[in-house]
Protein backbone atom coordinates (compact mmCIF):
# COMPACT_ATOMS: atom_id res chain seq x y z
CA UNK A 1 0.00 0.00 0.00
CA UNK A 2 1.19 3.16 -0.93
CA UNK A 3 2.51 5.95 1.91
CA UNK A 4 -0.27 8.33 0.94
CA UNK A 5 -2.81 6.08 0.71
CA UNK A 6 -2.04 5.03 4.48
CA UNK A 7 -2.07 7.86 6.19
CA UNK A 8 -4.97 9.00 4.74
CA UNK A 9 -6.74 5.60 6.14
CA UNK A 10 -5.10 6.16 9.01
CA UNK A 11 -6.43 10.22 9.57
CA UNK A 12 -9.72 8.55 8.32
CA UNK A 13 -9.67 6.03 11.22
CA UNK A 14 -9.30 8.39 13.95
CA UNK A 15 -11.33 11.73 12.79
CA UNK A 16 -14.18 8.65 12.14
CA UNK A 17 -13.37 7.13 15.65
CA UNK A 18 -13.29 10.39 17.29
CA UNK A 19 -16.65 11.71 15.65
CA UNK A 20 -18.19 8.11 17.16
CA UNK A 21 -17.22 8.80 20.40
CA UNK A 22 -18.00 11.97 20.87
CA UNK A 23 -21.55 10.93 19.74
CA UNK A 24 -21.41 8.75 22.46
CA UNK A 25 -20.34 10.98 24.96
CA UNK A 26 -22.43 14.35 23.87
CA UNK A 27 -25.18 11.61 23.96
CA UNK A 28 -24.56 10.52 27.16
CA UNK A 29 -23.72 6.94 26.45
CA UNK A 30 -26.17 7.24 24.07
CA UNK A 31 -29.11 7.97 26.67
CA UNK A 32 -30.83 10.55 24.34
CA UNK A 33 -29.62 9.24 21.02
CA UNK A 34 -32.87 8.72 19.10
CA UNK A 35 -32.57 5.27 17.08
CA UNK A 36 -34.81 6.69 14.56
CA UNK A 37 -32.33 8.22 13.32
CA UNK A 38 -29.36 5.98 13.18
CA UNK A 39 -29.45 6.24 9.01
CA UNK A 40 -28.15 9.58 9.10
CA UNK A 41 -25.56 8.92 11.87
CA UNK A 42 -24.39 6.33 9.72
CA UNK A 43 -24.22 8.26 6.60
CA UNK A 44 -22.46 11.26 8.48
CA UNK A 45 -19.77 8.68 10.03
CA UNK A 46 -19.26 7.50 6.56
CA UNK A 47 -19.25 10.62 5.19
CA UNK A 48 -16.69 11.62 7.77
CA UNK A 49 -14.44 9.10 6.77
CA UNK A 50 -14.58 9.72 3.49
CA UNK A 51 -14.19 13.39 3.63
CA UNK A 52 -10.94 12.70 5.27
CA UNK A 53 -9.39 10.23 3.43
CA UNK A 54 -9.87 12.36 0.29
CA UNK A 55 -8.96 15.76 2.63
CA UNK A 56 -5.61 13.93 3.33
CA UNK A 57 -5.27 12.80 -0.14
CA UNK A 58 -5.63 15.87 -1.19
CA UNK A 59 -3.23 17.78 1.20
CA UNK A 60 -0.42 15.20 0.19
CA UNK A 61 -0.84 16.36 -3.38
CA UNK A 62 2.78 18.84 -3.33
CA UNK A 63 1.42 22.10 -4.13
CA UNK A 64 -1.35 21.95 -1.46
CA UNK A 65 1.15 20.10 0.88
CA UNK A 66 3.78 23.50 0.70
CA UNK A 67 0.56 25.60 1.11
CA UNK A 68 -0.22 24.09 4.16
CA UNK A 69 2.34 23.45 5.97
CA UNK A 70 3.31 26.95 5.34
CA UNK A 71 -0.04 28.36 6.03
CA UNK A 72 0.41 27.03 9.44
CA UNK A 73 3.71 28.29 10.08
CA UNK A 74 3.11 31.80 9.10
CA UNK A 75 -0.08 31.81 10.87
CA UNK A 76 2.02 31.25 14.56
CA UNK A 77 5.20 33.07 13.67
CA UNK A 78 4.93 35.31 16.80
CA UNK A 79 5.83 38.28 14.51
CA UNK A 80 2.34 37.83 12.94
CA UNK A 81 0.08 36.30 15.02
CA UNK A 82 -2.02 39.63 16.49
CA UNK A 83 -2.63 41.02 12.66
CA UNK A 84 -3.39 37.24 11.43
CA UNK A 85 -5.96 37.32 13.43
CA UNK A 86 -7.74 40.69 12.76
CA UNK A 87 -6.71 39.67 9.24
CA UNK A 88 -8.60 36.83 9.12
CA UNK A 89 -11.44 37.57 11.28
CA UNK A 90 -12.19 40.22 8.83
CA UNK A 91 -11.45 38.05 5.80
CA UNK A 92 -13.89 35.24 7.55
CA UNK A 93 -16.90 37.75 7.69
CA UNK A 94 -16.36 39.33 4.17
CA UNK A 95 -15.77 35.79 2.16
CA UNK A 96 -17.43 33.14 4.05
CA UNK A 97 -20.23 35.26 6.01
CA UNK A 98 -21.04 37.43 2.85
CA UNK A 99 -19.66 35.61 0.04
CA UNK A 100 -18.02 38.85 -1.07
CA UNK A 101 -16.03 37.72 -3.72
CA UNK A 102 -19.08 36.02 -5.59
CA UNK A 103 -21.23 38.82 -5.65
CA UNK A 104 -18.46 40.12 -7.67
CA UNK A 105 -18.94 37.79 -9.54
CA UNK A 106 -22.56 38.67 -10.42
CA UNK A 107 -25.44 39.35 -8.44
CA UNK A 108 -27.54 36.46 -9.08
CA UNK A 109 -24.67 34.10 -8.25
CA UNK A 110 -23.76 35.85 -5.01
CA UNK A 111 -27.41 35.72 -4.30
CA UNK A 112 -27.76 32.03 -5.26
CA UNK A 113 -24.74 30.91 -3.46
CA UNK A 114 -25.44 33.17 -0.09
CA UNK A 115 -28.88 31.57 0.37
CA UNK A 116 -27.89 27.92 -0.93
CA UNK A 117 -24.87 28.53 2.28
CA UNK A 118 -26.92 30.07 5.04
CA UNK A 119 -29.60 27.77 4.47
CA UNK A 120 -27.41 25.00 4.79
CA UNK A 121 -24.98 26.03 7.61
CA UNK A 122 -28.73 26.58 9.21
CA UNK A 123 -29.95 23.31 8.43
CA UNK A 124 -26.40 21.64 9.60
CA UNK A 125 -26.33 23.66 13.35
CA UNK A 126 -30.01 22.27 14.33
CA UNK A 127 -29.95 18.95 12.72
CA UNK A 128 -26.40 17.35 13.42
CA UNK A 129 -25.93 17.87 16.86
CA UNK A 130 -30.06 16.62 17.29
CA UNK A 131 -29.06 12.99 15.75
CA UNK A 132 -25.76 13.07 17.40
CA UNK A 133 -27.91 13.49 20.37
CA UNK A 134 -25.73 16.16 21.79
CA UNK A 135 -29.04 18.75 21.92
CA UNK A 136 -32.51 17.53 23.19
CA UNK A 137 -35.34 19.14 25.01
CA UNK A 138 -37.24 18.72 27.56
CA UNK A 139 -39.57 20.32 29.75
CA UNK A 140 -38.77 22.14 33.04
CA UNK A 141 -40.44 21.67 36.22
CA UNK A 142 -44.00 20.39 35.08
CA UNK A 143 -44.21 23.88 32.84
CA UNK A 144 -45.86 22.50 29.89
CA UNK A 145 -45.67 25.54 28.04
CA UNK A 146 -42.11 25.74 28.17
CA UNK A 147 -38.46 23.83 27.09
CA UNK A 148 -35.30 23.87 28.06
CA UNK A 149 -32.59 22.90 25.69
CA UNK A 150 -29.89 20.55 27.13
CA UNK A 151 -26.82 20.59 25.84
CA UNK A 152 -24.16 17.30 25.53
CA UNK A 153 -26.45 16.92 29.16
CA UNK A 154 -26.24 20.10 30.29
CA UNK A 155 -29.52 22.02 30.79
CA UNK A 156 -29.39 25.86 28.99
CA UNK A 157 -31.61 27.95 27.71
CA UNK A 158 -35.52 27.53 28.58
CA UNK A 159 -38.30 29.20 26.38
CA UNK A 160 -41.77 29.71 26.18
CA UNK A 161 -43.32 27.37 23.45
CA UNK A 162 -45.63 29.88 22.11
CA UNK A 163 -43.30 33.06 21.80
CA UNK A 164 -41.37 33.93 18.66
CA UNK A 165 -38.40 32.72 20.03
CA UNK A 166 -39.67 29.68 20.45
CA UNK A 167 -41.30 30.03 16.93
CA UNK A 168 -37.95 30.12 15.35
CA UNK A 169 -36.63 27.40 17.06
CA UNK A 170 -38.89 24.78 16.53
CA UNK A 171 -39.47 26.61 12.53
CA UNK A 172 -35.41 26.79 12.16
CA UNK A 173 -35.05 23.97 9.51
CA UNK A 174 -38.28 25.80 7.41
CA UNK A 175 -36.70 28.96 7.30
CA UNK A 176 -33.68 26.86 5.84
CA UNK A 177 -35.93 25.40 3.55
CA UNK A 178 -36.64 28.38 1.96
CA UNK A 179 -33.49 29.44 1.64
CA UNK A 180 -31.91 26.63 -0.23
CA UNK A 181 -35.19 26.62 -2.04
CA UNK A 182 -34.89 29.75 -3.42
CA UNK A 183 -30.87 29.74 -4.14
CA UNK A 184 -31.58 26.33 -5.66
CA UNK A 185 -33.90 27.66 -8.27
CA UNK A 186 -31.83 31.01 -9.19
CA UNK A 187 -28.90 28.85 -9.48
CA UNK A 188 -30.77 26.57 -12.00
CA UNK A 189 -32.06 29.59 -13.22
CA UNK A 190 -28.21 30.62 -14.35
CA UNK A 191 -27.49 27.20 -15.45
CA UNK A 192 -30.58 27.17 -17.87
CA UNK A 193 -30.08 30.61 -19.53
CA UNK A 194 -25.88 31.10 -19.38
CA UNK A 195 -23.58 29.63 -22.31
CA UNK A 196 -20.85 29.14 -20.10
CA UNK A 197 -22.47 27.05 -17.53
CA UNK A 198 -24.29 25.39 -20.50
CA UNK A 199 -20.82 24.53 -21.98
CA UNK A 200 -18.98 22.93 -18.97
CA UNK A 201 -21.81 22.08 -16.50
CA UNK A 202 -21.93 18.28 -15.97
CA UNK A 203 -25.07 16.15 -14.02
CA UNK A 204 -22.97 14.94 -11.91
CA UNK A 205 -21.10 17.72 -10.47
CA UNK A 206 -23.54 20.36 -11.26
CA UNK A 207 -27.08 19.79 -11.38
CA UNK A 208 -27.22 16.83 -9.63
CA UNK A 209 -26.00 18.59 -5.88
CA UNK A 210 -29.04 21.01 -6.71
CA UNK A 211 -31.61 18.31 -7.06
CA UNK A 212 -30.27 17.10 -4.04
CA UNK A 213 -30.97 20.07 -1.87
CA UNK A 214 -33.43 20.79 -3.46
CA UNK A 215 -34.63 17.29 -2.50
CA UNK A 216 -34.07 17.53 1.06
CA UNK A 217 -35.57 20.98 1.36
CA UNK A 218 -39.19 20.35 -0.61
CA UNK A 219 -39.73 17.01 1.72
CA UNK A 220 -38.26 18.89 4.55
CA UNK A 221 -41.21 21.34 4.17
CA UNK A 222 -43.60 18.40 3.22
CA UNK A 223 -43.22 17.15 6.67
CA UNK A 224 -44.13 19.82 8.70
CA UNK A 225 -47.14 20.25 6.34
CA UNK A 226 -47.84 16.81 7.32
CA UNK A 227 -47.82 17.52 10.83
CA UNK A 228 -49.20 21.25 10.89
CA UNK A 229 -52.36 21.10 8.44
CA UNK A 230 -52.32 17.28 7.41
CA UNK A 231 -53.25 15.28 10.79
CA UNK A 232 -49.77 13.37 9.95
CA UNK A 233 -51.42 12.74 6.47
CA UNK A 234 -48.29 10.41 4.60
CA UNK A 235 -45.80 11.07 7.08
CA UNK A 236 -43.78 7.61 7.43
CA UNK A 237 -43.77 7.76 3.71
CA UNK A 238 -42.50 11.35 3.73
CA UNK A 239 -40.08 11.10 6.92
CA UNK A 240 -38.52 7.91 4.94
CA UNK A 241 -38.39 9.82 1.94
CA UNK A 242 -36.62 12.66 3.23
CA UNK A 243 -33.76 10.49 5.25
CA UNK A 244 -33.42 8.85 1.65
CA UNK A 245 -32.67 12.47 0.30
CA UNK A 246 -30.49 13.31 3.35
CA UNK A 247 -28.47 9.84 3.18
CA UNK A 248 -27.66 10.51 -0.24
CA UNK A 249 -26.26 13.72 0.08
CA UNK A 250 -24.46 12.93 3.04
CA UNK A 251 -23.22 10.51 1.17
CA UNK A 252 -22.37 12.11 -1.50
CA UNK A 253 -20.12 15.01 0.59
CA UNK A 254 -16.92 13.21 0.07
CA UNK A 255 -17.08 12.89 -3.80
CA UNK A 256 -18.96 15.64 -5.99
CA UNK A 257 -19.08 19.55 -5.49
CA UNK A 258 -19.41 19.21 -1.80
CA UNK A 259 -16.17 18.59 -1.62
CA UNK A 260 -15.20 22.27 -2.21
CA UNK A 261 -17.02 23.17 1.52
CA UNK A 262 -14.12 21.44 2.85
CA UNK A 263 -11.34 22.87 0.68
CA UNK A 264 -11.93 26.26 0.96
CA UNK A 265 -10.61 27.30 3.94
CA UNK A 266 -7.47 26.89 2.49
CA UNK A 267 -8.44 30.27 0.68
CA UNK A 268 -7.16 31.84 4.35
CA UNK A 269 -4.25 30.14 4.52
CA UNK A 270 -3.10 31.45 0.90
CA UNK A 271 -4.07 34.63 2.03
CA UNK A 272 -2.05 35.32 4.86
CA UNK A 273 0.65 33.81 2.43
CA UNK A 274 0.45 36.16 0.30
CA UNK A 275 0.08 38.91 3.02
CA UNK A 276 3.23 37.81 4.38
CA UNK A 277 4.88 37.47 0.98
CA UNK A 278 4.57 41.08 -0.10
CA UNK A 279 7.37 42.13 2.89
CA UNK A 280 9.97 40.78 0.44
CA UNK A 281 9.32 40.67 -3.86
CA UNK A 282 11.06 39.26 -6.20
CA UNK A 283 12.44 41.06 -8.98
CA UNK A 284 12.62 39.49 -12.43
CA UNK A 285 15.74 38.65 -14.03
CA UNK A 286 15.37 40.09 -17.06
CA UNK A 287 13.12 43.09 -16.89
CA UNK A 288 13.98 43.63 -12.93
CA UNK A 289 10.39 44.93 -12.07
CA UNK A 290 9.12 43.36 -8.86
CA UNK A 291 6.39 40.53 -9.70
CA UNK A 292 6.23 38.09 -6.90
CA UNK A 293 6.99 37.35 -3.36
CA UNK A 294 10.58 35.83 -2.72
CA UNK A 295 9.12 33.27 -1.12
CA UNK A 296 6.52 32.44 -3.39
CA UNK A 297 8.86 32.32 -6.02
CA UNK A 298 11.81 29.91 -4.15
CA UNK A 299 8.40 27.50 -2.95
CA UNK A 300 7.68 27.10 -6.32
CA UNK A 301 11.07 26.09 -7.57
CA UNK A 302 10.72 23.64 -5.14
CA UNK A 303 7.08 22.38 -6.24
CA UNK A 304 7.88 22.48 -9.88
CA UNK A 305 10.89 20.35 -8.97
CA UNK A 306 8.61 17.80 -7.01
CA UNK A 307 6.56 17.54 -9.85
CA UNK A 308 9.52 17.05 -12.07
CA UNK A 309 9.60 20.13 -14.00
CA UNK A 310 12.91 20.87 -15.07
CA UNK A 311 12.76 24.61 -15.92
CA UNK A 312 16.68 25.68 -14.95
CA UNK A 313 18.08 27.35 -17.57
CA UNK A 314 20.53 25.63 -19.93
CA UNK A 315 23.46 27.58 -18.60
CA UNK A 316 22.88 26.70 -14.81
CA UNK A 317 22.88 30.28 -13.97
CA UNK A 318 19.13 30.63 -13.19
CA UNK A 319 15.53 29.60 -13.44
CA UNK A 320 12.61 30.09 -15.57
CA UNK A 321 10.08 30.44 -12.33
CA UNK A 322 12.72 33.96 -11.67
CA UNK A 323 10.91 35.19 -14.84
CA UNK A 324 7.99 37.61 -14.53
CA UNK A 325 5.14 36.23 -16.59
CA UNK A 326 4.88 39.59 -18.86
CA UNK A 327 8.92 39.13 -20.08
CA UNK A 328 7.43 35.18 -20.69
CA UNK A 329 5.14 36.46 -23.20
CA UNK A 330 7.65 38.83 -24.51
CA UNK A 331 10.17 35.65 -25.02
CA UNK A 332 8.10 33.82 -26.97
CA UNK A 333 7.57 36.60 -29.55
CA UNK A 334 11.04 37.21 -29.88
CA UNK A 335 12.05 33.68 -29.99
CA UNK A 336 9.81 33.43 -32.67
CA UNK A 337 10.75 36.21 -34.92
CA UNK A 338 13.93 34.98 -34.63
CA UNK A 339 13.75 32.26 -36.32
CA UNK A 340 12.17 34.43 -38.81
CA UNK A 341 15.03 36.24 -39.02
CA UNK A 342 17.58 33.79 -39.51
CA UNK A 343 15.45 32.54 -42.31
CA UNK A 344 13.68 35.78 -43.96
CA UNK A 345 10.73 34.37 -46.51
CA UNK A 346 7.52 35.93 -46.34
CA UNK A 347 4.20 33.68 -46.81
CA UNK B 1 -19.44 18.66 -26.74
CA UNK B 2 -15.76 19.27 -27.55
CA UNK B 3 -13.53 20.57 -30.04
CA UNK B 4 -13.30 18.46 -33.27
CA UNK B 5 -9.72 16.78 -33.29
CA UNK B 6 -9.79 17.98 -37.09
CA UNK B 7 -9.79 21.51 -35.86
CA UNK B 8 -6.27 23.65 -34.30
CA UNK B 9 -5.21 27.15 -33.76
CA UNK B 10 -2.16 29.12 -35.15
CA UNK B 11 -0.54 31.92 -33.94
CA UNK B 12 1.73 33.99 -36.57
CA UNK B 13 2.83 36.91 -34.67
CA UNK B 14 4.85 38.28 -38.17
CA UNK B 15 1.05 38.50 -39.28
CA UNK B 16 -0.20 40.56 -36.28
CA UNK B 17 -1.05 44.17 -37.20
CA UNK B 18 -1.40 45.28 -33.47
CA UNK B 19 -4.96 46.36 -33.93
CA UNK B 20 -6.42 44.98 -30.88
CA UNK B 21 -9.64 43.14 -32.67
CA UNK B 22 -8.82 39.83 -30.66
CA UNK B 23 -8.47 41.95 -27.44
CA UNK B 24 -11.87 43.51 -27.59
CA UNK B 25 -13.43 40.49 -29.24
CA UNK B 26 -12.25 38.11 -26.73
CA UNK B 27 -13.83 40.07 -23.77
CA UNK B 28 -17.34 39.30 -25.87
CA UNK B 29 -17.28 35.34 -25.40
CA UNK B 30 -19.50 33.85 -23.28
CA UNK B 31 -17.32 32.04 -21.08
CA UNK B 32 -15.85 35.12 -19.67
CA UNK B 33 -18.02 37.72 -20.21
CA UNK B 34 -16.33 41.32 -20.28
CA UNK B 35 -13.03 39.76 -19.77
CA UNK B 36 -10.32 39.65 -22.42
CA UNK B 37 -8.44 36.74 -21.65
CA UNK B 38 -5.78 37.64 -24.41
CA UNK B 39 -2.40 39.52 -24.07
CA UNK B 40 -1.49 41.61 -26.99
CA UNK B 41 2.56 42.33 -26.17
CA UNK B 42 4.76 44.73 -28.38
CA UNK B 43 8.23 44.00 -28.57
CA UNK B 44 11.41 45.05 -30.71
CA UNK B 45 12.27 42.96 -33.14
CA UNK B 46 16.06 43.31 -35.52
CA UNK B 47 14.05 45.58 -37.78
CA UNK B 48 10.77 46.95 -36.71
CA UNK B 49 8.61 46.65 -33.94
CA UNK B 50 6.23 43.86 -33.48
CA UNK B 51 2.91 43.23 -31.55
CA UNK B 52 2.41 39.87 -30.74
CA UNK B 53 -0.71 38.04 -29.42
CA UNK B 54 -0.06 35.74 -26.81
CA UNK B 55 -2.85 33.16 -25.63
CA UNK B 56 -3.35 30.02 -23.77
CA UNK B 57 -0.67 27.47 -25.60
CA UNK B 58 -3.17 24.70 -23.94
CA UNK B 59 -0.18 22.07 -22.82
CA UNK B 60 -0.23 18.70 -23.30
CA UNK B 61 1.14 18.44 -19.40
CA UNK B 62 0.07 21.72 -18.32
CA UNK B 63 2.24 23.07 -15.74
CA UNK B 64 -0.62 25.24 -14.04
CA UNK B 65 -2.86 22.63 -13.24
CA UNK B 66 -0.09 20.80 -11.55
CA UNK B 67 0.91 23.16 -9.79
CA UNK B 68 -2.44 24.51 -8.25
CA UNK B 69 -3.14 23.67 -5.17
CA UNK B 70 -7.04 23.14 -4.90
CA UNK B 71 -6.98 20.83 -8.43
CA UNK B 72 -9.15 23.94 -9.99
CA UNK B 73 -7.79 23.52 -13.52
CA UNK B 74 -8.82 20.69 -15.66
CA UNK B 75 -7.61 19.87 -19.08
CA UNK B 76 -10.79 18.48 -21.02
CA UNK B 77 -10.53 14.93 -23.11
CA UNK B 78 -10.25 17.38 -26.07
CA UNK B 79 -6.85 19.01 -24.64
CA UNK B 80 -8.29 22.24 -24.43
CA UNK B 81 -7.31 23.59 -20.14
CA UNK B 82 -9.94 24.91 -19.15
CA UNK B 83 -9.96 28.05 -16.41
CA UNK B 84 -9.93 27.20 -12.97
CA UNK B 85 -13.49 25.98 -11.23
CA UNK B 86 -14.93 28.19 -9.92
CA UNK B 87 -16.09 26.25 -6.71
CA UNK B 88 -12.23 25.49 -6.41
CA UNK B 89 -9.99 28.03 -7.33
CA UNK B 90 -7.99 29.65 -3.89
CA UNK B 91 -6.60 32.45 -5.76
CA UNK B 92 -3.30 31.25 -4.67
CA UNK B 93 -1.80 32.78 -8.15
CA UNK B 94 0.78 29.26 -8.03
CA UNK B 95 -0.69 29.05 -12.41
CA UNK B 96 0.01 32.68 -12.97
CA UNK B 97 3.52 32.45 -11.89
CA UNK B 98 3.81 29.22 -13.48
CA UNK B 99 2.78 28.81 -16.70
CA UNK B 100 4.95 28.71 -19.27
CA UNK B 101 3.54 30.99 -21.63
CA UNK B 102 2.75 33.51 -18.99
CA UNK B 103 -1.10 33.52 -20.14
CA UNK B 104 -3.26 33.04 -16.71
CA UNK B 105 -4.98 35.91 -15.21
CA UNK B 106 -5.67 36.47 -11.77
CA UNK B 107 -9.05 38.36 -11.07
CA UNK B 108 -8.25 39.37 -7.66
CA UNK B 109 -11.70 40.91 -6.68
CA UNK B 110 -13.31 37.88 -7.92
CA UNK B 111 -10.59 35.64 -5.94
CA UNK B 112 -10.16 33.84 -9.23
CA UNK B 113 -8.17 32.83 -12.16
CA UNK B 114 -9.07 33.18 -15.37
CA UNK B 115 -7.57 32.28 -18.81
CA UNK B 116 -8.06 31.56 -22.50
CA UNK B 117 -9.98 28.59 -22.85
CA UNK B 118 -10.07 28.87 -26.49
CA UNK B 119 -13.55 30.29 -26.73
CA UNK B 120 -15.04 26.43 -25.52
CA UNK B 121 -18.65 27.67 -26.01
CA UNK B 122 -17.29 28.30 -29.09
CA UNK B 123 -15.08 26.24 -30.69
CA UNK B 124 -16.70 23.37 -28.82
CA UNK B 125 -20.02 23.33 -31.53
CA UNK B 126 -17.73 23.62 -34.41
CA UNK B 127 -17.38 27.63 -34.18
CA UNK B 128 -13.77 29.71 -34.34
CA UNK B 129 -12.63 31.51 -31.18
CA UNK B 130 -14.09 35.22 -30.98
CA UNK B 131 -9.87 36.21 -31.86
CA UNK B 132 -9.53 33.88 -34.46
CA UNK B 133 -12.99 35.69 -36.28
CA UNK B 134 -11.97 38.70 -36.22
CA UNK B 135 -8.14 38.57 -36.77
CA UNK B 136 -7.86 40.34 -40.04
CA UNK B 137 -4.51 39.54 -40.64
CA UNK B 138 -5.11 35.89 -39.96
CA UNK B 139 -2.10 36.33 -37.08
CA UNK B 140 -5.39 34.01 -35.09
CA UNK B 141 -6.06 31.17 -37.59
CA UNK B 142 -8.50 28.31 -36.60
CA UNK B 143 -8.86 25.88 -38.87
CA UNK B 144 -7.91 22.39 -40.15
CA UNK B 145 -3.95 21.73 -39.98
CA UNK B 146 -3.84 20.63 -43.60
CA UNK B 147 -5.72 23.54 -44.91
CA UNK B 148 -2.70 25.60 -43.17
CA UNK B 149 -0.13 24.00 -44.54
CA UNK B 150 -1.58 24.26 -47.69
CA UNK B 151 -1.81 27.78 -48.06
CA UNK B 152 1.04 28.99 -45.98
CA UNK B 153 3.75 27.31 -48.24
CA UNK B 154 6.79 28.70 -46.68
CA UNK B 155 5.88 27.94 -43.28
CA UNK B 156 5.59 25.17 -40.79
CA UNK B 157 3.46 25.25 -37.84
CA UNK B 158 5.12 23.89 -34.27
CA UNK B 159 3.87 23.18 -31.51
CA UNK B 160 6.90 22.12 -28.86
CA UNK B 161 8.84 24.56 -26.97
CA UNK B 162 11.86 24.70 -24.65
CA UNK B 163 11.83 26.84 -21.44
CA UNK B 164 15.30 26.29 -20.29
CA UNK B 165 15.62 22.18 -19.78
CA UNK B 166 12.00 21.54 -19.88
CA UNK B 167 10.23 20.42 -22.89
CA UNK B 168 6.67 21.49 -23.50
CA UNK B 169 4.19 20.21 -25.75
CA UNK B 170 1.29 22.21 -26.60
CA UNK B 171 -2.52 21.93 -28.86
CA UNK B 172 -2.13 25.10 -30.07
CA UNK B 173 0.74 25.86 -32.83
CA UNK B 174 2.97 28.55 -33.81
CA UNK B 175 4.10 29.11 -37.26
CA UNK B 176 8.00 29.12 -38.21
CA UNK B 177 9.76 29.30 -41.15
CA UNK B 178 9.56 26.37 -43.46
CA UNK B 179 13.34 23.81 -42.62
CA UNK B 180 13.41 25.34 -39.58
CA UNK B 181 16.45 22.97 -38.35
CA UNK B 182 14.87 22.51 -34.85
CA UNK B 183 11.16 21.29 -34.54
CA UNK B 184 10.80 23.47 -31.62
CA UNK B 185 10.50 26.89 -30.11
CA UNK B 186 13.71 27.78 -27.71
CA UNK B 187 12.22 30.32 -26.15
CA UNK B 188 14.76 30.75 -23.33
CA UNK B 189 17.52 31.39 -25.89
CA UNK B 190 16.44 34.90 -26.70
CA UNK B 191 16.69 35.49 -22.82
CA UNK B 192 19.41 38.17 -23.61
CA UNK B 193 17.79 39.79 -26.88
CA UNK B 194 16.12 43.73 -26.09
CA UNK B 195 12.68 43.92 -26.31
CA UNK B 196 10.87 47.35 -26.72
CA UNK B 197 11.14 49.80 -24.13
CA UNK B 198 8.07 50.32 -21.65
CA UNK B 199 7.45 54.19 -23.73
CA UNK B 200 7.10 52.87 -26.46
CA UNK B 201 4.99 50.16 -25.53
CA UNK B 202 2.26 52.79 -23.74
CA UNK B 203 2.84 55.16 -27.15
CA UNK B 204 1.75 52.43 -29.60
CA UNK B 205 -1.28 51.09 -26.83
CA UNK B 206 -2.24 54.47 -26.99
CA UNK B 207 -1.99 54.90 -31.15
CA UNK B 208 -4.44 51.51 -30.86
CA UNK B 209 -6.61 52.99 -28.23
CA UNK B 210 -7.25 56.03 -30.30
CA UNK B 211 -8.06 54.14 -33.30
CA UNK B 212 -10.42 52.53 -31.49
CA UNK B 213 -12.20 55.80 -30.27
CA UNK B 214 -11.36 55.37 -26.74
Amino acid sequence: MQKEVKKSLLNSIIVTLLLGLSIWLGSRNLRHFDAALVGYTFATLFAAFAITYRYTMWLQRPPTELYWQRGWQLMFTPKYFPSNVKFLIGRIITIIGGNSFIWKRSKERGLAHWLIMWGCILAAAITFPLVFGWLYFIVPDGDLTSYKIVAFGFPTLAFKIETTLGHLIFHGLVVASFLVILGVMLAFRRRMRDKDAAVLQSFSEDIMPLFLLFSISITGLFLTVSYTWLKGYGYSFLSIFHAITVIFTLISLPFGKFFHIFMRPAQFGVAIYKKIGKEKMAKCDRCEIEYASEMHVNDLIKVQKKLGYAYELNDGTGHYQRICPRCRRLLLGLSQGKLWHMKPVKD
Amino acid sequence: MSVSPEMAFFVDANRCIGCQSCVQACAECDTHKGHSMIHLETIQREDSPQTVPVVCMHCDSPTCAEVCPADAIKRTSDGVVQSAKKPRCIACNNCVLSCPFGVPKMETKFELMMKCDMCYDRTSEGKKPMCATVCPSQALTFGPKDEIIKQRQSSTPVNEFKFGNQHIKTKVFMMVPKNTKEQYIDVTASMNDSSISQNMEDHLADVSLDFLGE
